[in-house]
Order: C-alpha cells, then structure tokens, then sequence
C-alpha cells in the first residue's frame, strides 16, 4: 500500500499537469495570437471569446497542480517552488496581468486602453507559459539542491539550457495548440489564418517539445515509454496532416494527443524521481521520499476519486454549452459607459 | 536584511491585500444571487436591473481576488519552504481539497453564469451562479481550516518531530476553523451590505439633486423621472431603494453574526493561545477587568509602561468564560510558562540563520494586537450603526438631500473592510513569534508547534525576497487604482453602464425585424469582454 499510493499520486500529478497544458495551453496560446495575428479590433474580440468561458476554469488546472503537490509531495513543492524563486515570481507577475487584462479589457472603450490591456493578455500569457515550461523543464533535469532539499549557488543557479528548452517547449506548444483551437473555434478570416499558422509552424514551433521528450527518453528512459514516444510522433503527423487538408477537429485532436503522449514519456521516463538534484543523486528527491503519509495521501485519493470526475463532467459539459463557433459578425459594437452623473450635465446642456 | 522580516511583510501585504478582494467576494456573491433568484421567480425588472448592476461591479473585483489568491498558492514552497515540509502531512491537504472541490466548481460556474445569459434556460442559469457563490463559500471553509490547523494543531501525531496527519476528520472540524470560518462569513457580509448602503444612497442621492425624486409635505418620496438620463426612469428608484434596504439589512444581521461567533472565538483563544489573549488586552497582570483603554508604551513590550485607563471590572472574565470572577493569566504570568514549556532560546541550528540561539520573545507586539483587536470591533460596530441609521433615515422612501450624509455613505463602505483587516492582523501577529502555534493546553496536539524564524526556505536569498516583495506591492498598487477607478465609474454610469439597452432609449423594447437586429442587443458578449 505505502508503495502504490505514492506513485498513483504521481500519476494524479501528472494527469493535472497534463490538464493543465491541454487547457490552458490553448488559452496562452490565444493571448500570445493577439499580440501578432490580429487585423481588426473586432477580430481580437473574437479571438478573447472563444476563451472567455473557460479560462478561468482552465486555470484552476495549475493552481490545483500546485496544491495537490504540496499535498502528496511536501518535500518536492518546496524545493522545487523555492528553487525556482525568481522564475515563479515572473510566472505570477504574468499570471496577474493576463486575468486582470482579460476581465478589464473591455471595462474601456479608448483605444489606448484596449490596446494596452491586450498586450498585457499577450505578454503575460507569453511569460507565464515560458516560466511554467523552464520549471517543468528543469524538474525532468535537475537543480542544484543539497541534503536538505535547499538550492545551493545563488538565484541564477537554476538557470541552463534546459529551462531555457523546457521555456521554449511550452511556448512553442501554446502557440501551435491556441491556433489549432482557434481554427476549430471561429468562423471566416481569423480561422483560415489561424489554420494556415498551424501549417506553416508547427514544425518549428514543436521542435523544442520534440528535443526535450527525446532528450529525456535517452537519458532515463525506459522501454515501455517508447510506446508513447511513438504514438506522439504519429499524432503529430496526423494532426499536421489535418490542418492541412481543412480538417481541423483532427488537427486539434493530433495536436492535444501528442502533448497527452509526448508527457506520459517524460513523467513515465524520469519516475520514480520527481526532482533530481545535480549535485549528488543521494539528495534526489523520489516519489517515495518526497511523500507524504499513507494516511494522507489515502485521504487525497478519496477526495481526487469523488472530485476529479466532477470537474471532468461539469468543465466538458461548458465546451458543450459553448460550442458554437463564433464569427466576428457576432460581436456586438463596444459601448462606452457612459456615466449617468455625466449625462445629467449634457442633457442640461441641450436644454 | 533579515530573509525573515521581509518573507513576514510579503505574507503580511499579499494576503492583506487579497483579503480585500475576497470579503466583498464572498458578502456580494449571495446578495447578487438572491437578486437574481428574486427575478426568476417573480419576473419583475427591477430584480434584473439588480442582478447585472451589482453582478458587473462583482465581477470587477473577483478577478482581482483571482489575480491575488494565485500568489498565496505558490507562496507557500517559494518562500517559506522549511514550513511547508514541516506541516506538509497536514496543510497541503485542504488546500487541494479547496482546489478540487471550490475553485474548479466557482471558476467553470462563473464563466457559465457570465456568458450563459440567454443561453442557459434561466432557472439553470441562476443555477450556475449559486453554484459558484457556493465555491467561493466552500473556499473559504478550506482555507480558514488550515489557517485555524496553525492556530490550533489537532489530528496529528509526531513522527521524527514532524506532525503527520492521523484524522482529517478531528483537521476539518477543528472548533478553532468552524468559529473562524463563521466569523469570517458575516464579517465578508458586513462587507457586501456596507457596499450596497454606500453605493445605492450616493445614487438615490443624484436622483434628489437632479430634482428626479423629490419629497411632499408629508417627507414622503414623490418618484419622478428623467428621460434624458439612461436609465433614470420610475424602476430606476425602486433599484436604489432596495439596493439599499437589503444591504443595511445584511450589514445589521452579519455584525449580529460577528458578535456571536466572535465570543465563541474569543472563549476558544483564552483557552489555546492565552498569550495572544493577553495581548490583545494588554494584561500584564491577571486579573479580571476588561480594557476600554490603555496607555502607555505598548510597543516597547515592556509591562511596566503601560496603564489601563478605563476598564469595566469582571468584563474579561465574561468573555473568557461567561462569569465574571475566574482571574485571567496575564503577560507576566504567562511568559515563564512559555519559557519553561517551549525554552529560553531557540536551538543552536544552521536553519534558524541568524536567529540561532537568540532568545525568544514569547509577547507578540502589544501595539498592534491591542489595537488590532479594538479597531475589527470598533470599525465593524460603526458600520452596523450606521447601517441601522440608515434604515432609520431612508423610512419614507428617500435620501437626506445633505451631501455630507452621502459622503459618509460612500465612506462608510471602508469601515467593514478595515474591521476585516484589522482582525486578520490581530490574529496573524498575535500568533508570534511562532508560525505554527502550540497550545498549552491539552485541547490540541501537545508539541506541535514551529517558529515563523525556523519557516523561510533557507535557499532564498534577502535579495530574491525583496525584489518579490517590492514588484509585487508595485503591482499591486496600480491594480488596486485600476480597480477603485473602474467601480466609480460603473458606479457613477448607474445602471445603464451594466445594461447598455436601457441606454438606446424606449424604442428598443420593440424587437427589431432586421436579422440580427434583436441578437446585438440581447448580445451576452456585451455583458463580459
Ligand atoms: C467585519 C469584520 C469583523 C467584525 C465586525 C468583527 N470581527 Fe472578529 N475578526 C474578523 C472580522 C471581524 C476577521 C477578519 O474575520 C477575523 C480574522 C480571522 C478570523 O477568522 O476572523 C477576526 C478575528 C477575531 C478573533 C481572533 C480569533 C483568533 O485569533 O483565532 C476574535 C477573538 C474576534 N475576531 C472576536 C470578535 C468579536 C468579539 C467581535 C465583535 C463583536 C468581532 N470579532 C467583530
Ligand atoms: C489559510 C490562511 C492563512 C495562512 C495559512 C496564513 C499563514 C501565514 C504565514 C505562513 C505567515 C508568515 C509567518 C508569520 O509572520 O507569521 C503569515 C503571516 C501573516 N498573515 Fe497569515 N495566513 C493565512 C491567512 C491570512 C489572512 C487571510 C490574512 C489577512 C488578510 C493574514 C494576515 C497575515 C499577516 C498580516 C501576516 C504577517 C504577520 C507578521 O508579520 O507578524 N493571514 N500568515
Ligand atoms: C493564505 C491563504 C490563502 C490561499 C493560499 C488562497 C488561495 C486562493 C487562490 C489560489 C485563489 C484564486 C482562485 C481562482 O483562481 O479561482 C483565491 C481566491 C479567493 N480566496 Fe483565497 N487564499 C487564501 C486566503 C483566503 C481566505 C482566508 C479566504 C476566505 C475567508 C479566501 C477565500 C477566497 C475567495 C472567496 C476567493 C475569491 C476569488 C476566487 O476564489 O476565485 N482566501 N484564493
């Protein structure tokens, strides 16, 4: 039992990291869109909306990502959080900038307002998916820690070429998958470009991605992770294919199940570590002395078996609810608020 | 720059701050859905009209709340990491309850309920927005508990001098968490019905000025209208009217609320943490009398500097054991009890930094918990009272035409955040100088305790804090702008900025015939982004 439990809680945290990118990953990738693929005001419009409702959910992949790690892996959410100091500090900076500009964008009708708030979607999420991937990146790597779990070397002493990979992976992902979610998504001018984006990037885009997995499987891998090594490649493949034949349910589905696979052959390769430390693999931090209790993680297990398939029913049935494609005809004309305290002085005015 | 001073004010301002943003999230939630029940059931517009006006200025703040409450979820590991593998077992566990069981319900919900609008059938509509008060509800059950878990440890046992959880069930109902959790729920609704009071008057005050609404012989309120203004028609001043009746309603019941559930607080805290009792009389001595005031140099710590001034006799007793003679420990008594049960100094160890060895001062700034604990009952008393003048002054219908009554009003609105404010200070820093707080009594788990010196992750530097520190204060700050100016705003638009229709004049009742004519205006996306 004190076997299982632990490494069926990596699992869970994998599945949340998993959820986490699927989801928000598309959501990144929209707010990065709007820094660059945009003609009209009305076409940004649309692009936030095909996001809107369900942002916020999507978020709460990560913070429950966090929690549940600090939950089941005590020791692995405090080394990895506080080793990671600066980097984290710029993905919550982001993190801030893009839900408030989401919510506030359109509380303003100048164009200075609107065009300040986009940016700050576009770069915030732009940071945020960069941070997140040099963090995941780096816990498939290593960091310097020491006996106790403690950085040792400084605030720069996380920073290599892997974080900067792992930055790049994720970023590159969000912005293929926020395209292939935008095609499926949107009606006329923003989905033929959006489809056309996939086309053109995915390869460079997912090369990252596509180095770090093989990266990992060469060095740690295990036989049986080959198998989703495999399957990921030909979901790319697909997925590619899809997008270009103006398919792109399929390409979407190619895209999501090659993330799904490329993580299972990560997490599958580097377990049953959780954080390797670069100084010494004595001080690794392992599914099995990273854990918390058998009680506690028996008590997770029953609160994930009851709430997780919740959360999995109620967030499709949104896609459901939502699942018209939208078409910037539909987006109705901003309106300026208007304050009643102001107009009482025009009407007096005309009189 | 010592990592543990400012990893303190980082915890200190980020949670301060987020806990602006929550109470009013927590108080307005219920208020906005009952509004909206009231209009599915009866389908009267003013309830509408309601419903979108405060739903929108809701919506302004709970992102913010969002915004904040991310930080505080990674702050834990980031900057007190020592903390987290100590109560690892215990702590992290509601907090991924609250995430699974009341952030994903709240977020989805609430993303349904804002772009749901003539999409949902309603009464599933209304549906996704009790829901997601619910969440919000939900989350703040959770989180009390393992803020109340480090007040009063229960449910564990210790293993190699680490707590590992043995009940979730004795961490859940922990008397300690239900009390807080409670309090913490009517204070949040003295929050929203304060808002609602100052909010409303200043609008029912524009209608008198603009001559809209004006008073017969008898002071009664004649209703009147003003075309040229959106939205200032008949139903116009029916919205303020009960806007604002029902929010010095919930103002009056939830200070009730805090009263009650206070005591309860208050008669546990005697019992778990004596000291911070004491401190927050300023009893240096035992006794049984309660401080009205007392002067003196609290800050210095020093018992001998301060002087109790007004103080009713046996009042301190009665709220430590509803009697009113059991003589109450005070500072002076309690520090050698501390002394002997948790040492004179802190070890000798490379985890406590500079502090080890120091001694330890067992007496949490006097100042602060003195005052903290005076100003949460003063602020939210003052509020209740006027919420009840209000209610006194509004029977006919009406504002006072006075300017100075509505600006206190809208001042008003602050007085139940500050009382929320003050209470969370008070019972953080009356909790020095340990972080996780031992009991001396047998109620909770004998031993369980670790000092806030002992917390930080030893990894981080000072540099790397202050640089968090001051970035996100920064931030903060702008947001905070940002915020105040887009609720004047919306304020100020009234209820046509929340329904732009109402806006296009009396012609758009009809139904356009044009395609899409209708769609536009019944458009949910003018609602949200
Ligand atoms: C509108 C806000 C408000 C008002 C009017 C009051 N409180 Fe309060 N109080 C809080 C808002 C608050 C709070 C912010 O919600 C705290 C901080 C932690 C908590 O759970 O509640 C708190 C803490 C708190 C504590 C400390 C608990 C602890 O440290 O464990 C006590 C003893 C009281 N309160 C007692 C009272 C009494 C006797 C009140 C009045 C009659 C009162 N409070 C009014
Ligand atoms: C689950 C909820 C909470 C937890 C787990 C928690 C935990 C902590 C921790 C770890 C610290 C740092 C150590 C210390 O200085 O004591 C701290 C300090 C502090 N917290 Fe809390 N806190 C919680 C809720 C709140 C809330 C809601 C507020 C107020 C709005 C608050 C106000 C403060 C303040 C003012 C400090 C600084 C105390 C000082 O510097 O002495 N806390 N808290
Ligand atoms: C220090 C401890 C705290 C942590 C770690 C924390 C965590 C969080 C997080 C992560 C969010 C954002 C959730 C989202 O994105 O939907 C949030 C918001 C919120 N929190 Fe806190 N919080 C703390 C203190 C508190 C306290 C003491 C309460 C209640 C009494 C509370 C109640 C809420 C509510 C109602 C919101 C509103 C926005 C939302 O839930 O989304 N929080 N908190």
């Amino acid at each position: 039992m004190t076997e299982i439990l632990p490494t069926l809680w990596f699992v869970a945290i994998g599945a949340l990291w998993v959820g986490f990118l699927l989801l928000e990953g598309f959501d990144f990738g929209v707010g990065m869109h709007l820094l660059f693929s945009t003609r009209t005001p009305a076409e940004r419009r649309l692009m936030l909306n095909t996001i809107g409702p369900v942002w916020d959910g999507n978020e709460v992949w990560l913070i429950t990502a966090g929690a549940a790690t600090f939950a089941a892996f005590p020791f692995w959410y405090a080394s990895l959080f506080s080793a990671l100091y600066l980097p984290l500090v710029f993905v919550l900076l982001g993190l801030i900038f893009r839900a408030v500009a989401i919510e506030y964008r359109g509380k303003g009708h100048t164009e200075r307002w609107v065009r300040g708030w986009d940016r700050a979607i576009g770069l915030g999420s732009l940071v945020a998916a960069f941070g997140v991937g040099a963090a995941l990146g780096l816990t498939t790597t290593g960091l310097p820690l020491d006996a106790n779990g403690d950085r040792v070397g400084g605030a720069f002493a996380w920073f290599n070429g892997w974080a900067v990979l792992g930055g790049l992976a994720v970023v590159g992902f969000c912005l293929v998958h926020g395209a292939a979610f935008l095609a499926l998504k949107t009606e006329g001018p923003v989905r033929e470009r959006a489809r056309r984006f996939v086309v053109r990037w995915a390869v460079p885009a997912l090369a990252p991605l596509v180095v770090w997995v093989l990266a990992v499987q060469f060095d740690g891998g295990k036989l049986w992770t080959l198998l989703p090594l495999g399957v990921a490649v030909v979901a790319l493949v697909a997925g590619w294919l899809g997008a270009r034949a103006g398919r792109e349910g399929r390409a979407f589905a190619g895209i999501a199940t090659f993330l799904v696979a490329g993580a299972l052959t990560l997490f599958g390769s580097v377990y049953p570590t959780v954080l390797p430390s670069t100084l010494d693999p004595a001080f690794d931090l392992t599914v099995f002395n990273a854990s918390s209790g058998g009680y506690t993680l028996g008590v997770m297990s029953v609160v994930a078996l009851i709430g997780l398939p919740l959360v999995l029913a109620y967030q499709a049935w949104t896609y459901w609810v939502f699942r018209k494609r939208l078409h910037a005809d539909q987006i109705p004309g901003a309106h300026a608020v208007l304050p009643a305290v102001l107009q009482r002085k025009l009407a007096q005015a005309e009189k | 720059m010592d990592p543990v001073e400012i990893a303190r004010w980082q915890f200190g301002i980020t949670t301060v701050y987020h806990f602006w943003m929550v109470p009013l999230t927590l108080g307005l939630g219920p208020v906005v859905a009952f509004m909206q029940t009231m209009w599915v059931r009866t389908g009267h517009e003013r309830w509408l009209r309601m419903t979108k006006f405060w739903g929108k200025l809701y919506l302004i703040n709970f992102i913010l709340g969002v915004a904040t409450g991310l930080v505080q979820e990674f702050q834990f590991g980031m900057a007190w990491s020592e903390y987290s593998r100590f109560v690892g077992d215990v702590f992290g566990a509601p907090l991924a309850m609250e995430g699974l069981l009341a952030f994903f319900f709240e977020s989805t919900f609430l993303g349904l309920w804002i772009f749901g609008w003539n999409r949902l059938p309603k009464k599933l509509h209304l549906a996704t927005l009790w829901i997601a008060v619910a969440g919000s509800v939900v989350s703040a059950y959770f989180i009390i508990v393992a803020n109340s878990w480090m007040q009063h440890p229960v449910g564990v046992e210790l293993v190699d001098g680490r707590p590992v959880m043995t009940d979730i069930w004795a961490v859940l109902t922990n008397n300690t968490a239900l009390a807080a959790f409670s309090h913490a729920i009517f204070g949040a609704l003295g929050v929203g019905g304060g808002f609602l009071l100052g909010i409303a008057w200043y609008q029912l005050w524009q209608r008198r000025r603009d001559g809209i609404d004006t008073v017969d012989a008898a002071r009664r309120v004649v209703v009147g209208e003003n075309r040229a203004i959106p939205g200032r028609d008949r139903a116009d001043h029916d919205v303020w009217i009960r806007s604002l009746r029902v929010g010095a309603l919930v103002a009056v019941v939830a200070f009730g609320g805090v009263a009650v559930t206070g005591d309860v607080q208050g008669k546990l805290m005697f019992d778990q943490q004596p000291m911070k009792m004491a401190a927050a009389e300023g009893a240096c001595e035992s006794g049984t009398s309660f401080s009205v005031l007392s002067v003196g140099e609290l800050g210095s710590g020093e018992c001998e500097d301060i002087e109790g001034i007004i103080e009713i006799p046996g009042m301190l007793s009665f709220l430590a054991h509803s009697d009113f003679d059991t003589e109450i420990q005070g500072i002076k008594d309690l520090e050698p009890m501390y002394q002997e049960l948790y040492g004179e100094t802190l070890p000798v160890d490379p985890k406590y930094g500079e502090y080890s060895g120091a001694p330890i001062d067992y007496v949490p700034n006097l100042e602060i918990t003195y005052w903290g604990f005076r100003l949460m009952i003063g602020f939210g008393g003052l509020a209740a009272f006027a919420a009840a003048v209000a209610l006194w002054l509004t029977r006919r219908g009406t504002v006072p035409e006075s300017a100075w009554i509505m600006r206190l009003a809208v001042l008003g609105i602050l007085a139940p955040f500050a009382a929320n404010s003050a209470g969370w200070i008070f019972t953080e820093m009356g909790r020095q100088p340990f972080v996780v707080a031992p009991n001396p009594n047998p109620s909770g788990t004998d031993g369980v305790f670790m000092f806030t010196a002992a917390a930080v992750s030893p990894g981080v530097s000072w540099g790397e804090l202050l640089f968090s520190v001051i970035c996100l204060t920064a931030v903060y700050a702008a947001l905070l702008v940002v915020e105040v100016l887009l609720l004047v705003k919306y304020v100020r638009g009234g209820i046509a900025s929340a329904m732009p229709e109402l806006a296009h004049g009396d012609d758009d009742d009809t139904p356009s015939d044009e395609p899409g004519g209708d769609d536009r205006r019944s458009d949910v996306l003018a609602f949200a982004y």
